[in-house]
C-alpha cells in the first residue's frame, strides 16, 4: 500500500506519546488536502494514530507494517 | 464528549511524574484542553532544571522489577544506603533502553502545546518554594482556580 504523500515524518525509536505529539505538530504545518507519512516503530502508535484521526477528525487513508517499522499516511482534512 | 482533562499531580518521584506529563501533552494534541495542578510533592516536577532528578524508591514499592531477573531481592534491602540512587539508575536505564522520552523534553512539550500548568500555592508556602524556583509557564493558584477549570465538564484524574 502506498499513498501520495506531501510531508514525511520520522518517529522511529520513539515511544508513546512523542509520535503522537510530532503527528499533531506536522499535520498542523500542513494545507488542508496535504497527506503525511509517518513512520513509527512503536507498536502502540497503531491504536494511537487510529484514535488520534478518529479524534481530531483527521483521515487516516492507511497503514502498513514492514518488520519494526509502520507507516501511516494521514490526510490534513481541516 | 468532554474536552477537557483536569489532573492532579501530587507525587514527586520518577515513575509518578510520567503519567500526568503523558496524558496531558496528548490531550492537547487531540484538540482537548489540559490543566495540571502540581500539589505537595507534585511541585518537584516543575521546579527550574530538577524534572531529570527525580528519584525512585524501592521500599514499599514491590511491584518494581528486580534488579537481576530470576533472583529474588527482600524488599527491607530498600532501606540500605543507596538504594534509592541505585533503583533510579536502574528505572532510568529502562525508559532508555525502551526510548521512552525524558521528563524535561515531556515539560517542554507540556509548555510548547500550552497545557496549563498550576501550582498549588499552599503546597509552596508549606513547602518553602517560592515562584522563582519554578519553571517560568507556571502559574500560582489554589483549589478554586482549579476546580473552576475542572468544573466545566472535564475528565479529572489524580496522580
Amino acid at each position: 500500500m502506498s499513498f501520495q504523500f506531501d510531508q514525511e515524518l520520522d518517529c522511529s525509536g520513539l515511544a508513546c506519546p512523542m509520535p503522537i505529539l510530532k503527528t499533531k505538530k506536522a499535520v498542523d504545518a500542513l494545507q488542508t488536502g496535504q497527506v503525511l507519512k509517518m513512520v513509527a516503530t512503536d507498536p502502540g502508535a497503531v491504536p494511537d494514530v487510529q484514535a488520534w484521526t478518529s479524534k481530531t477528525g483527521q483521515e487516516l487513508l492507511g497503514h502498513e507494517q514492514d518488520g519494526p517499522k509502520f507507516t501511516f499516511y494521514i490526510k490534513k482534512i481541516k | 464528549m468532554s474536552k477537557r482533562l483536569a489532573i492532579i499531580s501530587t507525587h514527586g518521584s520518577l515513575d509518578a511524574a510520567y503519567p500526568p506529563l503523558i496524558l496531558a501533552t496528548a490531550a492537547v494534541a487531540m484538540d482537548m484542553e489540559a490543566a495540571i495542578f502540581f500539589t505537595f510533592y507534585g511541585l518537584e516536577i516543575i521546579k527550574k532544571g530538577n524534572a531529570d532528578k527525580l528519584q525512585v524508591s524501592p521500599i514499599a514499592n514491590p511491584a518494581m522489577p528486580q534488579p537481576i531477573p530470576g533472583i529474588s531481592v527482600p524488599n527491607i534491602i530498600g532501606v540500605l544506603p543507596g538504594m534509592t540512587a541505585v533503583a533510579t539508575n536502574m528505572m532510568n536505564g529502562w525508559m532508555k533502553k525502551a526510548n521512552v522520552a525524558k521528563l524535561s523534553e515531556l515539560l517542554n512539550m507540556a509548555q510548547e502545546l500550552d497545557v496549563r500548568m498550576i501550582a498549588c500555592q499552599m503546597s509552596m508556602d508549606v513547602m518553602g518554594i517560592k515562584k522563582e524556583e519554578l519553571i517560568d509557564s507556571v502559574e500560582v493558584a489554589g483549589a478554586a482556580a482549579f476546580l473552576e477549570y475542572a468544573s466545566d465538564d472535564a475528565i479529572a484524574l489524580s496522580f
